[in-house]
């Protein structure tokens, strides 16, 4: 045993990697010029990181997720992306905007009727009002975004509209950190699709802040595809040491806000990501009405994906269908929590969540958790969890069939992964997002 | 339809198998030659759905003893894929349901894989679909059940008529039909057995697995053998099956005590192999 002076000791815990990286970060982020209402939003968001390091295992809700691959990241902003140079063509009645942080993404494009930019005024006093009804304004990932993004690309929907909205970032083999934030308001009666894509391959990491605030009736359809590609093929990613090649950081936080009578569907499909954190939040704000969740996770290699969902239902009748699905092969990590409020108000409260995960490796690990906190008495809230390998029955009935164990098992995945996939909006069909799901080499 | 010179298409011998360490099958003998069609009758636990999948190859059982040649090849050593690629086709008792595979997919890759080993072209998308509204017509299946997940959400009759177009489709030269007519109501079960007797051909042998008589007053077998604590208890025509739904199972317990009798270790096991639930 070697004695270390004191002193060193201290020098040392002070520079914790995740501190210093942050230290680095937040040095490096020029003060923003323009909106003086976002400057006072970055600044807050940077005062409340400044000595913080990053989230711990200690906090109970990254218990189980590391996320000490976010230092493997450049310590800098992304400041000028390449323009995405490989994305496929948009599908018919799609409007696409490339987020970049920098840009603005609604530059030269004729908006649909019923789409517009939301006036600054509304921006001002909207944003952050989801987050704050779902209990995230405080959340690191939320702060971070804060203290990163320049700009608030906020949309104004105002009737029912048949273009989907595509909403796109890639970092490609860009190294740094990208900051993306959006605020989408849908007036009563409207309705909107959305699919949003992040993708990535090279060390940096994505953060997205996306409120949503669904007025009386409205109906938002929200996907989300989110591709990371390590550059290292996912076979050999696990004989690597965890620091060689830094694999793309995805953090996402999706907060909702539901009046009466809304409809949401967000559906996700998550892999690829060295570590990727998803948190979906919902509030019904006065109950009354309908969320569906569906989400499709895998990892391989050493891959951690996090999904902690939260729906909380402030008035009575709402009801929530969700489904959550994993895949976990190589040395992969992935969790998932499923939290469901329903305080006293919320009486007639119908939940039902289901969270399926397959284990595929000796070496995988899967956490799975509901989270139920029920406190009115007149509710119906079903929940369910199994984490289990493929089925021996339903492989042996396609063997039966004359197809050989590998294929089936292949056709068995693929089946898990259509059931989320199908719930996607119709234009991700072009993303191919099952074959980049199973780690498969996309089709020309 | 019997003719003595035939070609022998499966051939049990002394077949012994079991399942966790619990010998089910105690030394079974049948010999199937083509164009027959055998009825195995035989109370729960008997043993015949074990027989079943221990031919089809099902990973939980065991063969511990005897063989089983297919047209002269030792099936035993073969994967369950291999053997049904080469022409032995299992009916389920329990279609299992597969969420997010369509039904469609799946028949085509089972069809193709089957039309290889016979040396036949792979057919394309367009090609099976023609293929398979046609072999609908067997068992008088409504087509969206092509569209739909293998099995997901169908009814009990439709499971087994979509068993039927497996069955139609990969054209197998012995087909094994467990308990194919359990759940269905009587139009069901006319459509299953029709498409059953459709298939039935001077080439080809059926192994029908049944409880009751029913059945086998819509599929006339050749032969019918009587299965008791894992072994063929006793093999007639078409009678013995009209005898069994007159005077029930128990000569087969005056049958078993004479076994003791002569053999008291027989026994003791076939008692073992009675108690548990739902073996057969």
């Amino acid at each position: 045993m070697v004695a270390i002076p004191v002193g060193e000791l201290r020098v040392q815990s002070r520079s914790l990697p995740g501190e210093a990286w942050l230290t680095d970060l937040l040095s490096s982020l020029p003060v923003l010029a323009g909106s003086a209402w976002l400057a006072s939003q970055q600044q807050r968001a940077r005062q409340a990181l400044a000595g913080e390091s990053l989230p711990s295992r200690r906090q109970e809700a990254w218990r189980f997720t590391d996320a000490s691959a976010i230092t493997a990241i450049p310590a800098h902003r992304l400041e000028r992306l390449a323009a995405p140079a490989d994305l496929p063509a948009p599908a018919a009645q799609v409007l696409r905007l490339v987020l970049d942080g920098r840009g603005d993404p609604l530059e030269g494009l004729a908006l649909p009727e019923g789409l517009e930019r939301l006036d600054p005024a509304v921006v001002e006093a909207l944003c952050g009002e989801a987050l704050d009804a779902n209990g995230a304004t405080a959340a690191w990932p939320v702060q971070l975004n804060g203290a990163l993004a320049d700009q608030v690309l906020a949309l104004r929907v105002s009737q029912p509209l048949p273009t989907v909205l595509e909403l796109v970032s890639d970092t490609g083999d860009a190294a740094g950190v990208l900051g993306l934030r959006l605020l989408l308001v849908l007036d009563p009666g409207a309705s909107l699709e959305v699919l949003e894509v992040h993708r990535a391959r090279g060390a940096s990491l994505t953060s997205v802040v996306l409120e949503a605030q669904l007025g009386r009736g409205a109906r938002l359809r929200h996907g989300l595809l989110a591709q990371g590609q390590p550059h290292q093929p996912a076979a050999a990613a696990d004989e690597l040491p965890s620091s060689a090649g830094a694999a793309p950081v995805l953090l996402h936080h999706l907060a909702v806000v539901q009046d009466p009578g809304s409809e949401l569907q967000l559906t996700a499909a998550v892999s690829g990501w060295g570590l990727a954190r998803l948190e979906p939040m919902v509030v019904q704000r006065s109950g009354s009405a309908f969320t569906r969740l569906r989400g499709l996770q895998r990892v391989d290699g050493r891959q951690v994906v996090d999904t902690h969902s939260r729906v909380l239902f402030a008035g009575p009748e709402g009801r929530l269908d969700q489904v959550h699905k994993a895949l976990a092969d190589g040395a992969g990590r992935s969790v998932f929590n499923g939290a469901v409020i329903v305080p006293r108000q919320a009486q007639r409260t119908d939940a039902a969540q289901l969270s399926r995960s397959l284990l595929l490796s000796d070496r995988a690990r899967i956490d799975t958790k509901p989270e139920l906190e029920i406190v009115a008495d007149d509710v119906k809230c079903a929940h369910g969890a199994t984490v289990s390998r493929l089925q021996q029955d339903e492989l042996f009935y396609l063997q039966s069939r004359g197809i050989a164990a590998d294929q089936a098992a292949r056709l068995l995945l693929r089946g898990f992964c259509e059931e989320v996939l199908a719930e996607l909006p119709a234009p991700s069909a072009l993303w191919q997002p099952l074959a980049l799901l199973m780690g498969e080499e996309p089709a020309p | 339809m019997i003719r003595p010179d035939a070609p022998v298409l499966l051939e049990i011998c002394d077949l012994r198998a079991s399942v966790e360490e619990q010998p089910i099958l105690k030394g079974v003998n049948l010999t199937i030659r083509a164009g027959e069609i055998h009825a195995v009758m035989g109370r729960n636990g008997s043993g015949k759905s074990t027989l079943s999948k221990v031919l089809a190859g099902h990973p939980a059982y065991r063969v511990t003893a005897g063989s089983v040649h297919y047209r002269g090849e030792d099936l035993l050593a073969l994967l369950p894929e291999q053997r049904a690629r080469i022409g032995l086709f299992l009916g389920f008792q329990y279609p299992v349901e597969i969420p997010g595979v369509s039904n469609l997919e799946f028949l085509r890759v089972a069809t193709n894989a089957r039309r290889q080993e016979q040396g036949l072209e792979e057919l394309d998308t367009f090609a099976f679909e023609d293929l398979v509204r046609e072999r609908l017509k067997v068992v008088q299946m409504d087509p969206a059940f092509l569209e739909r997940s293998v099995n997901e959400g169908f009814s009990g009759g439709e499971k087994k008529r979509n068993e039927i177009l497996q069955m139609a489709l990969l054209d197998p030269l012995v087909a094994i039909l467990d308990e194919t007519d359990s759940g269905l109501d009587i139009d069901a079960l006319r459509i299953v057995a029709g498409g059953v007797n459709q298939l039935a051909s001077a080439a080809n042998a059926t192994l029908l697995i049944t409880h009751y008589q029913r059945l086998l007053d819509v599929i006339t077998p050749d032969y019918v053998h009587v299965m008791a604590a894992g072994q063929i208890l006793r093999t007639g025509g078409k009678e013995l099956a009209l005898e069994l739904e007159e005077s029930g199972y128990d000569w087969v317990d005056a049958e078993l005590e004479r076994l003791e009798a002569s053999a008291p270790e027989g026994l003791a096991a076939a008692q073992a192999s009675r108690t548990p639930a739902e073996v057969g």
